[in-house]
This record gives C-alpha cells, structure tokens and sequence, in this order.
C-alpha cells in the first residue's frame, strides 16, 4: 500500500520524536472534535477498486461506442498512441511545477516548445504556459484588458455566438469589477462582424470573437478588428487551434489576443476536462499576460537552459496586487498538446483540419437534401454547422442513439430564438457510411 | 548535453502521422480565409518519442526521488488511477451527451460530492473549480454573494493571516475585496488581538489556513472563528494542508463556512509538471444555494429496482459558473479511487503517517537549524536555512545543492515570516530510510556550510545545467523557438 | 548604502528632489538594492495627469520581487522620463540619475515637511 511504516519503526519513529503514542501529535486538535467517525465506504483493496471503476465506466455510452456528431466546443478525435505514451511518463506526470530550473528542464523545454507552437499556430508572438480551459482563457482576457486600460474602460463587446459557457465564465470572473457593461447578448444570435461593428465605442476595452464561431462559421474579422483598433480597443479571438492547420490565423487578421480550447490538440473528450486553455498576445503586451511563461537563458558555462520568467507579475510574488490568481496551470495537458502538434507537425495537422472540413461539408450538403431539414449555415462553416429540424431536438437526438448515433446540440438550451436548431459537428473519427446512416436515421425521424 | 528543440530535429517534408484518405466528395476551402504558412515541426514517430524522452530525463520527479516540498503535499500518485482514468467509459464520454447515457460519471461525481463533504463535514461540494486557486476565488466570490443576498453591502474586507499562500490575498484582491493582514503570534497562532482590532461590520471574512504554512494547528481556531462569526464575517479553509486533517478533525465541526480542495494534493493525482489541479469546494449549509453551476444531484428519485437517474442542477442564487463543462473530471475519476482504496480508517492512516513524518524530520534536524516555532507540528515544519557560524551560506545554496544528493529542495522563503525559511513537508508516503537519508545529508551540507561555503554557493555540480540567468531570461524575453529558415 | 544629502525621502523608498515648485521622484539606492537587478520599469501616468498624494506612478520588477512606486506629494506630471522603460538597469546604477521617474509641478509645498531627511532615511532604511 502507499504508507511503508511497520509497527517496529513506528515505534522507533515516536521514541526519536519524543512522545509516547501517535494520539499525542494531536493535542493541539480540540478533543471534542478529533478523530471524527467518517461515514464512508471501506477500503478496497486494487482489484476491487478497479472492478468497481470498470463498472461505473461501464455504465456510460461514449462516443466510442457510437458515431458522435456532438461538438460545441468539445471535439471527439484520434489520439495518438505516442501522446499517451509520453504523458504518463513518471518523469513528467510526477513532476512538480518547474520552480527548480536545474532539475525541471524537462518541463521547461517541453513548454517553451509549447509556447513556440501555439504562437507560429495562432500568428501570435507569444503564448503563456497555459490556462484552466478555454473558458477561463477568455475570462483572462477580458482581466487583462481591465487592467491594460487600468480600469478606465469598461465596456466588453461579446459576440452572440462566443460559447455560451464561454460568456458566462467571462461574467463570473468579471463580477468583481464595478460598472462593467458587457455588450453584445442581445444582438441575433446569428449575426455577422458588421453587427458587432456598430457596438464599438471609446469606452470599449476589448471585443471577443470566436473562430470558428460557436455555430462552426467562419469570418475573416480584419476588418472589424481594424475598426476596433480605431476605436483603441482590443481584440480577442477565440480560436479552435486545430481548424488553424488550414484557416487563416487570428494573427494574420491582426487580433491582440488569441484564446482558445485546446482540447481538439489531442486530448480525450474525458467529460470535459482536463483540457487546455491557450492564450497568445502580441509582444507588446507580454508583461500583461496572466500566469506562466518560460524564457531561454544560460548558466554559467554558457549551457543553454529554460527558466520561468517574469514572476514578478504573478501572485506568490505581487500577492493582492496580481492581476490573477492562477497558479497550477495545465501542464500536463500542454504537454500533450505539444507532442501531439509535434508528431502530426506540418502535414497532419493540415490534413487533420482538411479532413473535419470535407466531412462536415459532405454532411451538410446531404442534410440539405432531407425533407423537413434546413441547413441554415450559408456563410463559411469550418467543421460545425446548424441545422433546423423538423422536429425538438432531444426528440430527434433518443431516436439517433437507438442507431447508436450521438445527435447534435440543442441550440435551444442556450439561444431561445434557436430552438428547434441543432449544431452538428464532424471530425475525423466519422466515416461517410456514418454520415450516411445519420441522413437515414434523421429521415426517418422526420417520417417518423 | 543540450536537448535540441523540435524545430531544431524538423526535416522538411518527414512526416510523422497520418490520417486515413478523405472518403467523402472534396469540396473548395474557402477562399480568402486560407493561411499561408504552417511553421510546425516535421518529424517521424521516433523523433518525437526519442526527443520527449530524451527531456523526461531532465526531469526531476516523484517517481525517481524525494519531494520535502512543503506545502505542495508531493505524495506517490498511485498507477492504477491513471489506469481506471483512462478506461473508454470515462475517456470517451462527451461533455454535453444527455444524461441518461453518462450515469457512471454522473454517479461517481454525485459520491465524490458526497465523500468530500463527509470528510470535511460540509453541507454541500462543487467539483466544477479547476485549482486549488480557482476553488479559492470560487469561495470568495460565494463570501460575496452571501453578503450581498442579504442586503450588508459594506462588507469589503477580507481578512488575511500573514502565514497564508500567496493566493489568498491574489484572490480576493479579483474578487474586488480590499486585503486586511493578520500578525502571527509568538507561538505560531493568528494574534488575537490583532484579529480583534480589525473586526468589524466591514469585514466580510477571514481566509484562514488551518494547519497554517508554518506547519502548526492553530491552538485558538475555535476562538478565531467564534470572533470572525460574531462580527457577521464568514471564516474560508485554504485546502492546501488538508492532508494533515484526513480523519483528525473535520472544518466543517470546527466552524469553517467554506474550504477548498485540492485534489492533486490530498487525494493524489499526479501534479503533471504544474497542472491540471482540481479545486472542488465545500460550504456549510447556509452557502449551499450560492453554489456554482451545474452541481450534480439526483433528478429522479429510483426505488428496489430502478436506480436513481443523475443529472445536473442549478442552485437557486448561483454565482455563476467557473469553468467549462463540469470541472476536470479525469481528476475526480482517480480522487475518487484513492478515497475508495483508503476508506475512513487509510484515511486517517495518511495524516497520521504524515504527520509522524514531519515531526520525526523535525526532531531529527532541530538541533541543526534553528526552528522558530518550535512545537508539535502537523504534516510541515518550517526551518530556517541559514547557520549562525556560517553566515554567507542562504537558504537558497542549501536548497541548491540538496539538489546534488538527488533531493528536490523543500519549499524556501516561503512563509515570508521566516526568515530565509525552508518549508519540509514529507508526506506520509516516504518511508523511514529516505527520511533518515534526507536528514543525514541536510546534516552533512550544514557541516559543509561551515567549511566549504563555496560549495553551497557554486551549488548544483550534478544536475543537467546549473544555475541558470535569470536576469537574462527575464530581459531578452525568448519565449519561442528560434525557426530555422527551412520551415 | 548611499544617501544624498541634498533630497527628501518617503519610507517607501521613494526619493524627491525639490528645485521650485518642480519636484523630480524615484527610487533609493536602498531599494533598489533589495530588488536585486531591475529588468522591467513602467510609468503608469502621463504628462498633464493631476494626481493625489500615494498615487502609484511606476512599477519596478526584478526577476524575484516587484515595487510600485507612489508619488511622496501631489501635483501635475510635468516630465516623464521616456528612456527609462527601455533601460531599466539604470534604476540599479544610477537610482538619483538618469533613473528618475518623473516630475511634477507641486500643488502644496508643504505636503515635502512630512518627508525625512537623509539622516532620518538612513535610520529607517537600517531598521
């Protein structure tokens, strides 16, 4: 088991210390209060505990098991063998946080490599060592342009189609600041940049896009985003790092920060988390990234080595004067991310992004051909598209799964004008029999 | 030798995966949103597999050896929890699939609730917080809200030990509260008098670490939450030092309105080289309503036969939601194996083991370094790394060359009420011949304090580089790989 | 530790040089000596800006701690010391040089009496 004393050494260990008997280490403990009886289970022992996981994972239907066209903003797709292989690396899974450069090089090179990757993936200049999720990545940036316009500006323009759960994180973490108005929840939910355009004004902080958005649309924002700048507002982007093997970047479009979920870099679905949140900026902006960042230096013999670097900024050093609490991070998830960008490098992940982009557009053109269904993404969609049915969507989604298909989202759980719509994703991991058998089972429904 | 970069192995055109040919009819990629360029790495299997190894090396780790880092509670992270983690049932289970076809998860997460709750005495648990910090920053957000639910708006305060991690005043200084530091009296407890002198009906609650950071049960922690409760403030638990009090003593009975936790301190999984964390937190009965969204309960009641059916629920006066989907469930799946293979009894197993750890450690070295609070400690300890006939010698050389006798340096300079402090927390999974090595060479390096400072100074000899510039680092800012002009 | 004679000094570790109604600011040789190598200096106010007593007008960072620099008494920023940001390290090694912050016109002239002398900061600054 995981505790080694012996009763011999026990002993010993109480005789070195000075008391009598274990009990004793406690008297600070109030006596009325210590040694609670605690109303759980008895120990397993491995072999019953692995049993009893079995049977709870056992119980679940996943998207292993069926063909899954459910994304909104978690993506089912391959990964490799050789990501696994390396993240459970005791090397690196048990590892602490690299605060002791000289025996954490591992870490810091492998997250240096990270942030190189995320930067030429998103156009950026630089990318932080990671946040929570892409959640919390945008909160960040919403935090960060607070606190880059020292709270002078307090209007925060969210387009309707930013992840909804995106949108609600980004108001938990801006409670705390007075007078904010966050713009944006009542425009259609469907509409376009020039909409998010006409809400720009001298007092706005900064805007947030997503890209592909959280319908699957893709638009290029150069242009709103140079409207923005007019104003001197800033912008973030919140990206699907793997559409990026093929899309333009956020960089290119001249967005200041770019965030992001980056599950879809090989990390399983595992009911929404552990994933990864990705943010990148512009070099100018480097001091005002919240957590952590590793840096290239040398020691004394001139060896190459990483560090962790501008600490000053974060909160075991600036304590109530950080601009975020964030101190564990993602590390492991980052990891992954960058073995995987490594091993499917130039030509996988652009094959990757070009793959989900034809099945999803092989999809909808055989959705478009239903009676009774209507895709109602025009604009360029990226591997995610809407579609209007005839019928409610949970409806529709319990007949999908008797034909072991995981439907859709219920667009209607968060856009009530978007009830009856559901968003389809497809990813690598379907095959066009799949999709075919997903047009059957959705005309039958419809005939049904 | 120096581990080239990935970009620095790349080979143009190599290629290191590939995906099955497109079997559906291609259509155009539209035009005008195209990227140019791809600047990634191009690499065949191995040289991934070879590079990344290659770095593991580098690496100090559990695994290998010896973690004293207080605070930070570096236990063994049992294997067969990354096994039961990646089963297909959990690893593949999206996030948004209807709840009728995840009731595993669903389940497992309802009895986590229930377990973490039971273990702490809280009325209610949110598993949603993704760290140790955002649990924090969730509990003060809920101090908040309960405040305002009842109409005292001019609580603005929150109230600080001065032994408290570098989190605490971060959090709540984002959750727009204004920061109040508490002294520590001489026996390593919160000054009670300086508590008092601050309390008042502006005061919203206190962020109390209980085993503090210098490792001591507070003596007077019924009195402190007594005086924090009659001034209408709400006392937080810091979860960080819960490993101490598995089985000794629940916050929850102690008077504790909220606490977090940190499952990949307490309950074990991996700290993967600086994350992910998993925060849940707990409150008593009178915050359960301010929880985060979406909680996991039962929605539909079973009976003999059918079992209960799971989903999610939103409490009634949330304060909204932390992160997306429902926490970092790969953390709850192995948390919830580990509490199931120690039951009540292994339970309280670890914290005494931990703490017979600390204070054998403690007895075995305080002779050597001088502790200031020097006293029963429970799972930490915290000396100081200075020699009075050795005064050129820091804190800092001697957590640099414990480096060259293979141990991680305990946590240094931290808590900032010590001076030149090393903060040693063991563990309860290390045995009694790592403890008495780990004593023995601190014994020895204190001997080479005074004979040899040099050799503390130019510490570490033995480690893949040494000290590193960090003045540099921080000036020429290289914060990405060097591209060569090939890709 | 050294301690010109000829300026004020808060126990902040701020320095003010008084010439008129113009009074310069920046950082003590004491401070920077606790900060250890300064790699990051930002001025946070403009020229034109009227700014009450303890406002803060910089931050400081070393690779291990960071200060904020507050202003000793109130008035208008008159001056602003552009160079700074780009060469930081001068902070370390001329603090009462060419590592001044800024300059501002004072709104009371009284406001300097509540400031030590250098006899008086090199008390504090040993305590």
């Amino acid at each position: 088991m995981f505790t080694p004393h012996t009763d011999a050494e026990r002993e010993e260990m109480l005789r070195v210390i000075g008391v009598r008997k274990l009990d004793d280490l406690f008297a600070d403990v109030p006596i009325k209060l210590r040694f609670p009886n605690l109303d759980l289970p008895p120990a397993f022992t491995e072999i019953e505990a692995r049993m009893q996981m079995e049977e709870l994972a056992g119980a679940n239907e996943t998207a292993h098991d069926l063909a899954c066209f459910l994304g909104a903003g978690a993506y089912y797709h391959y990964t490799p063998a050789a990501v696994d292989a390396i993240i459970r690396r005791g090397e690196f899974l048990t590892a602490y946080t690299p605060y002791q450069p000289e025996v954490s090089q591992g870490t810091l090179q492998a997250v240096f490599e990270y942030q190189s990757l995320i930067a030429n993936l998103t156009g950026m200049d630089v990318s932080n060592a990671s946040h929570y999720d892409g959640a919390t990545a945008t909160a960040e940036a919403a935090v960060m342009a607070y606190h880059h316009f020292r709270g002078k500006r307090t209007r925060f323009i969210l387009s309707p189609s930013l992840n909804p759960q995106y949108r609600e994180v980004l108001k938990t973490y801006m409670d705390g600041y007075e007078n904010i108005d966050l713009a944006g929840e009542k425009l259609d939910p469907m509409c376009g940049p020039d909409d998010l355009a006409a809400l720009l004004d001298d007092n706005t902080a900064l805007l947030v896009v997503q890209y592909p958005d959280f319908f699957g649309r893709i638009f290029d924002f150069t242009a709103l985003i140079e409207k923005a700048h007019q104003f001197g507002a800033l912008v973030a982007v919140a990206v699907n790092p793997m559409s990026l093997g093929v899309l333009k970047t956020p960089g290119a479009m001249g967005a200041d920060i770019a965030v992001g979920e980056g599950q879809s870099l090989g990390l399983p679905l595992s009911f929404g988390g552990p994933y990864l949140g990705i943010f990148a900026t512009k070099k100018e902006y480097v001091r005002k990234i919240a957590g952590r960042l590793v840096g290239e230096t040398a020691d004394a013999e001139g060896r190459r080595g990483y560090v962790l670097t501008l600490t000053a900024r974060e909160q075991h050093i600036r304590r109530e004067k950080a601009t975020s609490n964030i101190c564990t991070n993602q590390g492991l998830m980052a990891l992954a991310a960058t073995v995987y960008m490594s091993l499917l490098g130039k030509h996988g992940i652009k094959q990757l992004a070009n793959l989900c982009y034809q099945k999803a557009h092989y999809a909808a053109e055989q959705i478009s051909k239903l009676d009774g269904y209507l895709v109602v993404s025009q604009t360029p969609f990226f591997h995610e598209f809407v579609v209007k049915c005839p019928k409610p969507v949970d409806e529709i989604n319990w007949h999908l799964l008797d034909h072991d298909i995981l439907g859709g989202y219920d667009l209607g759980q968060d856009y009530p004008s978007l009830a009856g719509h559901m968003l389809i994703a497809v990813t690598e991991m379907v095959s066009k029999d799949e999709i075919d058998a997903l047009c059957e089972a959705l005309e039958e429904v419809n005939n049904g | 030798m120096a581990e080239p970069t990935i970009y620095e192995i790349s080979s143009q055109d190599r290629i290191g995966f590939r995906f099955p040919a497109c079997d559906v009819p291609e259509t155009a990629l539209p035009e005008g949103l195209i990227r140019d360029e791809l600047p990634m790495p191009e690499v065949a299997e191995l040289d991934v597999i070879r590079h990344f190894t290659n770095l593991s090396h580098l690496n100090y780790s559990i695994d290998s050896g010896y973690y004293p880092l207080g605070s930070c509670t570096m236990k063994y992270n049992p294997k067969i929890n990354e096994e039961v983690a990646r089963l297909p049932g959990f690893a593949f289970s999206h996030p948004l699939q209807p709840v009728e076809t995840v009731q595993g998860n669903l389940a497992m997460m309802y009895e986590l609730q229930l377990w973490l709750a039971e273990i702490c005495g809280m009325a209610g648990v949110t598993l949603q917080p993704s760290a140790g910090a955002q649990g924090e920053y969730t509990g003060v957000l809920i101090i908040r809200a309960y405040h305002q639910a009842r109409g005292d708006l001019k609580r603005n305060k929150i109230l600080i030990p001065d032994s408290a991690h570098g989190t605490n005043p971060a959090t709540s200084a984002m959750s727009g509260f204004e920061v109040v530091g508490i002294t520590t009296d001489a026996k390593g407890n919160v000054d009670l008098d300086a508590l008092k002198a601050v309390l008042d009906d502006t005061v919203a609650g206190l962020m109390l670490t209980n085993p503090n950071t210098l490792g001591l049960f507070d003596q007077n922690v019924e009195e402190v939450v007594r005086l924090v409760h009659t001034a209408g403030g709400l006392v937080y638990g810091d979860g960080a030092n819960l490993n101490a009090l598995l089985g000794i003593v629940r916050p929850g009975d102690v008077g504790f309105d909220i606490m977090h936790f940190n499952l990949h301190k307490t309950f074990s999984t991996p700290h993967g080289g600086g994350g992910p964390g998993s925060g849940p937190v707990g409150v008593a009965k009178h915050l359960v309503d301010f929880l985060p969204f979406p909680l996991v309960d039962i929605i539909e009641e079973g009976d003999e036969e059918t079992p209960p059916l799971y989903g999610f629920v939103r409490p009634e006066k949330t304060i909204g939601r932390m992160k997306s989907f429902h926490g970092q469930f790969g953390m709850m799946v192995r948390a919830y194996n580990y509490i199931s293979m120690h039951g009540p009894d292994g339970l309280r197993d670890i914290a005494e083991s931990a703490v017979l750890n600390a204070n054998y450690l403690l007895a075995r070295l305080r002779n050597t370094f001088h502790v200031p609070y020097d006293r029963i400690c429970m799972h930490e300890f915290v000396m100081e790394g200075h020699l009075d006939d050795a005064p050129d010698v820091h804190a800092l050389d001697i957590a640099k060359r414990l480096m060259d006798y293979n141990f991680h340096p305990p946590t240094n300079y931290f808590p900032l009420i010590v001076h030149e402090a090393l903060m040693i927390e063991p563990t309860e999974t290390e045995n009694k011949q790592t403890l008495d090595r780990f004593a023995d060479v601190l014994i020895k390096i204190a001997d080479e304090a005074r004979t040899n400072p040099e050799l503390l100074h130019a510490a570490p000899h033995h480690t893949p580089v040494g000290r590193l510039d960090e003045v540099r680092a921080a000036k020429e800012l290289v914060l990405c790989c060097w591209l060569p002009d090939k890709i | 530790m050294n301690i010109p004679t000829n300026l004020k000094y808060t126990n902040t570790d701020e320095w003010v040089l008084v010439d008129g109604k113009t009074a310069t600011i920046g950082v003590t040789d004491h401070a920077q000596e606790q900060l250890s190598d300064v790699v990051f200096v930002e001025i946070t106010v403009s020229i034109g800006d009227k700014l009450a007593k303890k406002t803060t007008i910089a931050t400081v960072e070393s690779v291990k701690a960071a200060a904020d620099v507050n202003l000793p008494v109130s008035g208008k920023v008159v001056a602003i010391n552009e160079d700074l940001p780009q060469t930081p390290e001068l902070v370390n090694s001329d603090p009462y040089g060419k590592a001044w912050m800024i300059k501002v016109e004072l709104d009371n002239p009284a406001e300097l009496d509540a400031l030590m002398d250098a006899a008086g900061y090199e008390k504090h600054a040993k305590e």
